[in-house]
């Protein structure tokens, strides 16, 4: 019995000391990426690239999520407001929800799975074939080089993706509200226009940049640190994208929960 | 003055222990064969000089300063100093050859696309390519051989290294491919007169390169010396390294330096 207790006491050591330990390596990334953003060189093209690839590369995705995203909740919400004579409300519910909750979040899970996995698989082949390696050894800083651009183009193109799943989210309620519950145009934009409030606006863009930072550091992270060849590199994105999905979520909840205390008054 | 120094180095990958009390000097000029069977830490030596891993005891001295103390600006300012050939080449696969041999010039100089373009197309010739040919192609479009190349070739344009590192470069690559390599290897060291490393464990190879040879048997060092030293060594365990050698190259008429043995 008591060499029982000393296995288990043994194996629960060793699991909080790997954890004390892959937490400290995460802050300790975190610290140095972000610290780099501020340092020189500047790597302008790789930025312009990266903006590039994941902007416009995933501007289809929000799109077509965002449209459909859109009509779903206008049909779900139309059917709710009937039962209470409230479906001139709708375009009031669809401002609120799609911009404070749904834009931002789409936008984040739908680059988290397209970029995240991108990213990890990229920086982890880099490391396998020992390219990140020969990057040290000529004198660059590959924080500097692979996860700056990265991190810097998430969180500009984040936001912007956002603000493009929002407006499409509301276009394709309208698109319900006009032809399906019947609402006028007219009344369904004023009340879209009502809730374009700061409070609204100002959580609808904080959210996909911190959302960016998410991906940005998890996809590195899990880039640089993956180990075993192209099965870990494989591991390793499959990671990177559920790490960075499950976080977005869960950073988004308490998000909410903070930022509606702190700035009530602007809602 | 050594070039490169270890001074009782004991290093671990988390427990998996590698080199144990290590110790060994590369002079100015002097071209040194690192040998031993497959995971007996040869690799792992190359990436302490270049402070990509820092040893859990003893020293690795560098250009005579102990690399694993420095800032990491200051190693990067070292490292400028060193070149290296990574098995395989680790060229940069999404980069054309001719911005993998100029990437050096591209990230730390002021120079115009013109002047990097003008010295990689030299550069590319002294390793024995064809500019016109393969400046534009990316590293998978190349063979063994040529990828070798061009990684020697971006190794050297980087600075004028003082001291060139090659991890395994011959490694599957046919036996012209592999005369090709040691011949510019060999030129490189005498046209340049820097400080080689190579890590091997082809026999081959390390006699056609070195002054001196090095050979590591489980993180331990067995045997440092000369051919002749190494010739004449009764250490068991450098007999035990070279016997598979002696035994296919006994056959072969030529082998002049594997008869020796």
């Amino acid at each position: 019995m008591k060499k029982r207790n000393v296995v288990i006491f043994s194996a629960i050591n060793n699991w909080l000391k790997h954890f004390a330990y892959e937490l400290q390596c995460q802050f300790l990334f975190s610290v140095k990426m972000v610290r780099a953003v501020f340092s020189r060189p500047f790597y302008y093209t790789e930025t312009l690239e990266q903006m590039y690839n994941i902007g416009i590369g995933s501007l289809y995705l929000i799109v077509l999520t965002g449209i459909f995203a859109g009509q779903g909740f206008a049909l779900a919400f139309s059917v709710e407001l009937a039962d209470f004579g409230a479906k001139n409300y709708l375009g009031r519910i669809m401002a609120i929800s799609i911009i404070r909750e749904l834009g931002p979040v789409l936008a984040g899970l739908m680059v988290a799975a397209r970029v995240a996995a991108g990213i990890t698989a990229e920086i982890g082949a880099m490391k396998s074939s020992n390219q990140i390696d020969a990057m040290v050894a000529f004198g660059v800083d590959p924080i500097k080089k692979l996860a700056v651009p990265r991190l810097l183009a998430l969180m500009v193109m984040v936001p912007a993706l956002a603000v493009v799943c929002d407006v499409i989210a509301i276009f394709g309620g309208w698109i319900i509200a006009l032809f399906i519950a019947h609402v006028t145009s007219t009344m369904y934009w004023a009340a879209v226009k009502e809730r374009l409030i700061f409070g609204n606006l100002f959580i609808g863009i904080l959210k996909p940049v911190i959302f960016s930072f998410v991906i940005a550091f998890v996809s590195c992270f899990k880039g640089f640190t993956s180990e075993g060849g192209t099965k870990g590199v494989g591991k390793a994105t499959t990671q990177s994208v559920v790490v960075s999905s499950i976080t977005i979520l869960v950073v988004n909840f308490f998000i909410t929960k903070v930022v509606f205390s702190l700035i009530k008054g602007w809602l | 003055m050594a070039m490169i120094e270890f001074q009782n180095v004991t290093f671990a990958y988390e427990d998996k222990p590698v080199l144990r009390n290590v110790s060994f000097s590369v002079a100015q000029r002097e071209s040194l064969v690192i040998m031993g069977p497959s995971g007996s830490g040869k690799s792992t030596t190359l990436r302490l000089i270049l402070g990509l891993e820092c040893p859990q005891e003893g020293t690795v001295f560098v250009d005579g300063e102990n690399i694993c103390k420095m800032a990491e600006k200051d190693k990067r300012e070292l490292r400028k100093k060193i070149g290296m050939v990574f098995q395989a080449g680790a060229l940069f696969d999404s980069m054309t050859v001719g911005e993998n041999v100029g990437y050096y010039l591209l990230e730390h100089t002021d120079l115009s696309f013109e002047e990097i373009g003008e010295r990689v197309r030299k550069m590319l010739g002294f390793v024995g390519l064809n500019a016109d040919e393969i400046i534009d192609k990316l590293p998978e479009e190349l063979s063994g051989g040529m990828r070798r190349r061009v990684a020697i070739g971006r190794a050297l344009l980087s600075t004028n290294p003082k001291i060139m590192l090659y991890d395994e470069p011959t490694t599957g690559l046919d036996p012209a491919a592999i005369e090709n390599i040691l011949r510019l290897i060999m030129k490189l060291h005498d046209e340049k007169e820097i400080a080689t490393v190579m890590v091997t464990h082809q026999i081959a190879d390390a006699f056609a390169v070195a002054d001196r040879f090095v050979v590591i048997h489980d993180g331990e060092v067995a045997f440092d010396g000369t051919l002749e030293e190494l010739r004449a060594s009764t250490d068991e365990r450098v007999q035990q390294f070279l016997e598979p050698f002696r035994k296919s190259f006994t056959k072969v008429a030529n082998s002049h330096f594997i008869n020796g043995l």
